[in-house]
């Protein structure tokens, strides 16, 4: 064996190769300031639009319903409100259901066309958008901005950089008290935080979203995608050869290479389309390069695909040699329709189990509930006549806003039976569950066997058609 | 740390080497985590000296630490003392109202009545149960455990109908206040073992009357000429279907011919201790369980219940819901 073939051999799958490979790799770890170029174009509109779907985070919370916020998570009182709807802890299976539609949405967003969540909706896209767009307008362009960052201190480098800075921290600061006031009553919170007048609590939030979105959107950025993001690992997973991606076809654009004056590309019949220009990486905001093909890096923005458009443009190309294609189509296999593609359907299938789930939970959700519950020490008493008397424990959650008085009926059981003071009406509080007791006695010579189907029924005594109903038992001595 | 003995691709490693060629890298943790470990080390000699972990015997003391400057000393006995000084203050306003209420206002009040129960379930436990069970469903004794004057409830239970000195509001609280002691002569002796026979027999049946010895033997004085009893006496309904001893022939031979509290060593038991002697209940806490037996279920008030037949065909459910057995 040579003595080169040895060294080989020994740098195969060693530290020392693995390090060496991994010298290869372009990695982003934050050493350098990404400043991304701002380009027009389509899906540089599109961004801006989806974009402006988090206005509703900033501003949703101060509409007004009945003259209560519209919309509250109140926590602190366990109930939320959305417009005239109350949902309290009963319902919040709904929640749940929601939880899944949402998460499914994702799913199946991603399976269809990868990352576009991230790409378009994501908050830590959008206020890293918001932040740079921000610099650009106080530092000057991408090039600017890293001159800017090499130069020396001066006076203008110190009003440009504080200036950015505070504008920033303002946002974040109103970034917090954005997301508070969806838990708590808007003008109230205002009026107690223009008088520093916050709980802990309410300090802490303020001060954990205030710096959170100050690191993480203006100086954490991409590698909060890159390093921090488990939904950036976990929509990997969801994309196969039929989702569709930024993709540079490498067919048509290589051999990359630059375009001479005076000749054109096409003439050029070595070359491809690519001329190696680099405006796809300059504009990318995580700094990624598309033509390495898919990677971790890309959060699927079709930023890239403006950029590449406008020089194809400018060179006379056809449009698209980066585009969004599927891994199926870049290797010349058919392209599926989107209904052969099992998973997403899977994926739409729960997404409308849930919405069901959640538009039958909305449609029914009453406005009063019972629950039962029989004692169960003693299931039962004998009275001194011989009769069986029963002990129930009534929770009747009433949500509408008024208190009512309800009345006790009780269907099946025992022949002969009776609630006792059936004729009591009892009061019931809005808003919370209320407890009381009911018995019901039956005489001890009907009573046949040891459980007897029960169903109780509660009405409003103002609203006969408002009722709630509960299927318990009737318990009795055996004999 | 030794000397880079394997310099592998350029990178130090500690030059132990095994696998051939697995190494490791003498790599520096990153500043920001030196920094933190060294704080982190730095934090558990103040928090020691804030919070002593373990007691420093000082003078028979202990030495108890630095605490949190400025908010004095902080131990859990202290904690806890705060936080039921909280659960006690929302409590205030409903125990002064209740001082000045008397157990029929107190039930009466809706609100009130369901904090005393829940307050009234702590105490029952604590101080009745033994007795009269677990949410007042009595104790029973059977077998050959106990002796035959045992035989039966050790109390009465109390979330029935009867009661053997009245189950109003009222009386309840009395009952609990002052307590009560069974009375019943031992009749041995005085009635013979025959007629006792044949009382015991009629009474069994739940017909203590249909013997004209129920009268001739002087029963009437204490149960009544109906032998229902009397609430003023405490005596019992021997008519109904609820036996406060055992309510086999033996038993009530056993209760005829011995009596309650009569003195005799074979006489049955039963006694209520007076709560305000005993001095382990207060006005309030007396009120409270008045309430909450009464609530069981067999409380009466004052005026007839009102209650309203329901609709109810037992054949008919039995017939389209089969019994959840």
């Amino acid at each position: 064996m040579s003595e080169q073939q040895q060294k080989g051999k020994q740098e195969v799958g060693t530290v020392t190769g693995l390090y060496n490979e991994h010298g290869e790799w372009a990695t982003n770890l934050g050493e350098k300031t990404i400043h991304a170029k701002r380009m027009p174009g389509r899906f540089r509109t599109l961004k801006y639009i989806t974009e402006s779907f988090w206005l509703i985070f900033f501003f949703g919370a101060y509409l007004r319903w009945d003259g209560k916020q519209a919309l509250l998570l109140d926590v602190n009182n366990r109930q939320f409100h959305i417009f005239g709807l109350t949902i309290l802890p009963q319902d919040i299976w709904m929640v749940s259901l929601l939880l899944l539609l949402l998460a499914m949405t994702l799913f199946a967003v991603t399976s269809v066309a990868s990352r576009v969540f991230c790409g378009f909706f994501c908050f830590q896209t959008s206020w890293v958008d918001l932040f740079t767009w921000i610099e650009e307008k106080i530092e000057g362009n991408a090039n600017a901005r890293h001159k800017l960052d090499s130069a020396p201190l001066t006076a203008d480098k110190f009003r440009k950089k504080a200036i950015k800075h505070i504008i920033w921290f303002a946002i974040s600061v109103f970034t917090g008290i954005s997301f508070t006031i969806w838990f708590e009553d808007a003008f109230v919170y205002w009026h107690n935080l223009l008088r520093f007048d916050l709980s802990m609590m309410e300090w802490a939030t303020l001060v954990a979203f205030t710096l959170g979105t100050y690191f993480l959107a203006g100086f954490l950025r991409e590698q909060t995608c890159l390093w921090l993001c488990p939904y950036a690992r976990i929509q990997g997973v969801m994309a196969d050869s039929q989702t569709i991606f930024p993709t540079y076809d490498d067919g048509r654009g290589e051999p990359r290479g630059r375009l001479r004056r005076g000749t054109p590309a096409a003439d050029d019949a070595k070359l491809g389309d690519c001329i190696d220009c680099f405006q796809c990486v300059q504009v990318c905001p995580t700094g990624v390069d598309i033509r390495d093909g898919q990677q971790l890096g890309c959060i699927t923005c079709g930023l890239c695909l403006d950029a590449c458009d406008s020089v194809m443009d400018k060179i006379g190309r056809p449009r698209g040699l980066i585009r969004y294609a599927s891994l199926d189509e870049m290797n010349g296999k058919p392209v599926k329709k989107l209904h052969q593609h099992p998973r997403t359907l899977v994926y739409v299938f729960i997404i409308l189990l849930a919405f069901a789930g959640i538009v039958y939970g909305l449609s029914h959700l009453g406005s009063m509930t019972l629950r039962v519950e029989p004692e169960r020490q003693p299931l039962f008493v004998r009275m001194s006549d011989g009769s069986i008397q029963n002990k129930y424990n009534f929770k009747v959650l009433n949500k509408t806003d008024k208190d009512i008085h309800v009345r006790i009926l009780a269907e099946g059981g025992v022949a002969g039976q009776i609630v006792v003071d059936a004729e009591r009406q009892q009061l019931v509080h809005h808003g919370k569950a209320s407890g009381f007791s009911v018995f019901v006695k039956a005489p001890g010579m009907n009573v046949k066997q040891e459980v007897t189907p029960l169903r109780f029924i509660v009405v409003n005594t103002e609203d006969e058609k408002m009722k709630a109903e509960y299927q318990t038992v009737f318990n009795a001595p055996k004999n | 740390m030794s000397e880079n003995h394997n310099s592998a691709g350029g990178v130090p490693t500690t030059g132990h080497v095994w696998d051939d060629d697995l190494g490791d890298f003498v790599n520096q943790p990153p500043k920001w985590w030196m920094l933190g470990l060294t704080a982190s080390a730095i934090w558990v000699v103040v928090y020691f000296a804030m919070y002593p972990s373990i007691p420093v015997a000082i003078n028979g003391s202990y030495w108890h630490g630095l605490g949190l400057p400025g908010s004095g000393q902080w131990t859990a006995i202290k904690e806890l003392a705060a936080d039921q000084k909280a659960l006690d203050d929302v409590r205030q306003p409903y125990e002064d109202k209740l001082k000045a209420m008397t157990p029929a206002q107190i039930l009466a009040d809706a609100n009130l009545s369901e904090y005393v129960a829940r307050s009234g379930k702590v105490l029952f436990s604590d101080n009745c149960a033994a007795c009269h069970g677990q949410n007042g469903i009595g104790t029973k004794q059977e077998g050959s455990k106990f002796a035959q004057r045992e035989q039966g409830y050790m109390a009465p239970i109390l979330n029935d109908d009867d009661w053997l000195y009245g189950g109003d509001i009222d009386t309840i609280y009395e009952t609990i206040s002052g307590g009560r002691q069974g009375m019943m002569v031992a009749h041995e002796g005085m009635v013979s073992d025959a007629d006792i026979d044949t009382l015991a027999n009629a009474v069994a049946k739940g017909e203590p009357t249909s013997t004209p010895l129920f009268a001739a033997s002087g029963c009437t004085a204490c149960h009544g000429e109906d032998g229902k009893g009397m609430h003023a006496m405490g005596s019992a309904n021997l008519t109904d279907k609820i036996w406060r001893f055992d309510g086999s022939v033996e038993g009530i031979k056993q209760t005829i011919k011995y009596g309650v509290n009569s003195g005799n060593p074979n006489a049955r038991i039963a006694i209520m201790p007076n709560f305000t002697e005993a001095g382990k209940l207060s006005a309030v806490e007396m009120k409270k369980l008045a309430v909450y037996v009464y609530k069981f279920g067999g409380g009466q008030p004052s005026a007839a219940p009102e209650a309203a037949p329901v609709a109810a065909d037992a054949a008919a459910s039995a017939a389209s819901e089969p019994a959840a057995q």
